[in-house]
């Protein structure tokens, strides 16, 4: 089921790729196929491989999916086809973003102008939902835990030594590149595919494979979890700051024109600090999200082996 | 003359490397065990997409365009194999046992995994 789930995002982002969408593509298959599967896994690793037996038929749910599936299709029905250029998105929105984008913004990546300046608002929505994620699983999952102490890292780091050898030597050449690629994509969200969201992703991305590679215990004593927890509050605050910064110079909330003397130089540089925001704020949040997980694992194999 | 030969060269890699593209494929359907399936899926991942890249690299002669080609080789040389071995040590730690000579003479070529 998690390996479909896999195999779904991949092929997704396949097809976005084929659609140009190369934006889309690119956060699909990093999310999708990557820390979607990662968090999956982990999960499994929780729980166990196989469910209980069912004692009873699940024939009300199958009723209730199938009546449900019935009307998605029957409403895909009415969708116009692939491509068509009469198409409600293409006629109304698409030409003034088309058309008047550069001049009202002046960033080459039409994708971006939409995201971060014309629809601010939607993305905002997406990364408080993102942090509300995070608070979720901090308040469902995250437990006293007991001090760190160094003789335990240091048996933990002699075992693991022989058995990983290959693959924390070629990690450790590695991780610098991923972060260097996050903080690329982050700054390159103007003129080429990426951004904040794709960014926060791979730096998470680089985390993880360090916390993976090395012990939950190190990596919690590189990483300090109420750091990563601030941050994840900074990188919100940051994008409504942005916001309320810009009433403040007699704009609407997140209009980017009234953030400097020239409207091109304002979006500018109203753009880059919310992605700087979005950024954070993802990247904190995934860190969070896998380093509770991951805490549960270590529980769980201490609470069976009791 | 060394256009051509700068040609032909590149053309060569190209189909070399979309034939172990193509083998690769084949082999990670039709070998027994699952290690040597790990070991057609590497192949197709380092050497096939290696042989692609150098081809690529020699059919455009701007620098710029070779050092980015140079440096996605490297990382891919660095990555595919680290892959393939991790995939190899997980299934070895949860005790898959590879297929050995004596048992496939038994079996007549059976797979052993699905």
């Amino acid at each position: 089921m998690t390996m479909l789930a896999g195999i779904y995002s991949l092929l997704s982002a396949s097809l976005f790729v084929s659609m140009d969408a190369v934006d889309v593509a690119f956060t699909e298959a990093s999310v999708g196929a990557g820390i979607s599967t990662l968090l999956m896994l982990t999960t499994l690793a929780i729980t166990g491989r196989s469910e209980h037996p069912v004692r009873h038929k699940p024939l009300l749910a199958f009723v209730v999916v199938f009546f449900t599936g019935a009307l998605l299709i029957y409403a895909t029905l009415d969708m116009p086809s692939y491509g068509d250029v009469n198409s409600a998105a293409n006629l109304h929105v698409v030409q003034r973003y088309i058309n008047d984008s550069f001049m009202e913004i002046g960033v080459d990546n039409i994708v971006t102008s939409v995201l971060a300046s014309y629809r601010g608002f939607d993305t905002f929505g997406e990364v408080v939902v993102i942090f509300t994620a995070g608070i979720g699983v901090l308040a469902l999952l995250s437990f006293a835990r007991r001090p760190i102490n160094d003789s335990e890292i240091d048996s933990i780091n002699d075992s693991m030594h022989e058995e990983y050898l290959i693959v924390r030597i070629v990690s450790k050449i590695l991780i610098p590149f991923i972060l260097l690629f996050a903080l690329y994509v982050q700054f390159h969200g103007d003129f080429g595919p990426g951004g904040g969201f794709q960014a926060g992703v791979i730096f998470a991305a680089a985390v993880i494979l360090y916390a993976m590679l090395f012990g939950m215990s190190v990596a919690r004593r590189v990483i300090n979890q109420s750091f990563v927890q601030l941050f994840a509050a900074v990188g919100v605050l940051i994008y409504g700051g942005v916001g309320i910064v810009s009433m403040l110079n007699g704009g609407n909330f997140l209009d980017y024109d009234v953030l400097s003397d020239d409207p091109l130089a304002g979006q500018h540089l109203g753009i880059l600090l919310i992605e700087l925001g979005v950024g954070i704020a993802v990247a904190m949040v995934v860190i969070i999200i896998f380093f509770n997980f991951a805490e549960r694992i270590g529980l769980n194999r201490a609470r069976n082996e009791q | 003359m060394m256009d051509m030969v700068i040609n032909i060269s590149s053309a060569l890699c190209l189909f070399l490397g979309s034939f172990l593209c193509l083998s690769g494929g084949v082999g990670i359907i039709r070998f027994p065990d699952f290690y040597t399936r790990i070991h057609a899926a590497g192949v197709s991942d380092t050497l096939a997409a290696s042989m692609i890249l150098i081809g690529l690299m020699l059919q455009n002669p701007e620098v710029i365009v070779i050092l980015k080609l140079l440096m996605i080789l490297l990382m891919t040389l660095f990555i595919s194999p680290t892959a393939s071995h991790s995939i190899a040590k997980a299934a070895m730690n949860s005790g898959l046992q590879p297929l050995l000579d004596t048992e496939a003479s038994k079996d007549g070529g059976k797979p052993s995994l699905f």
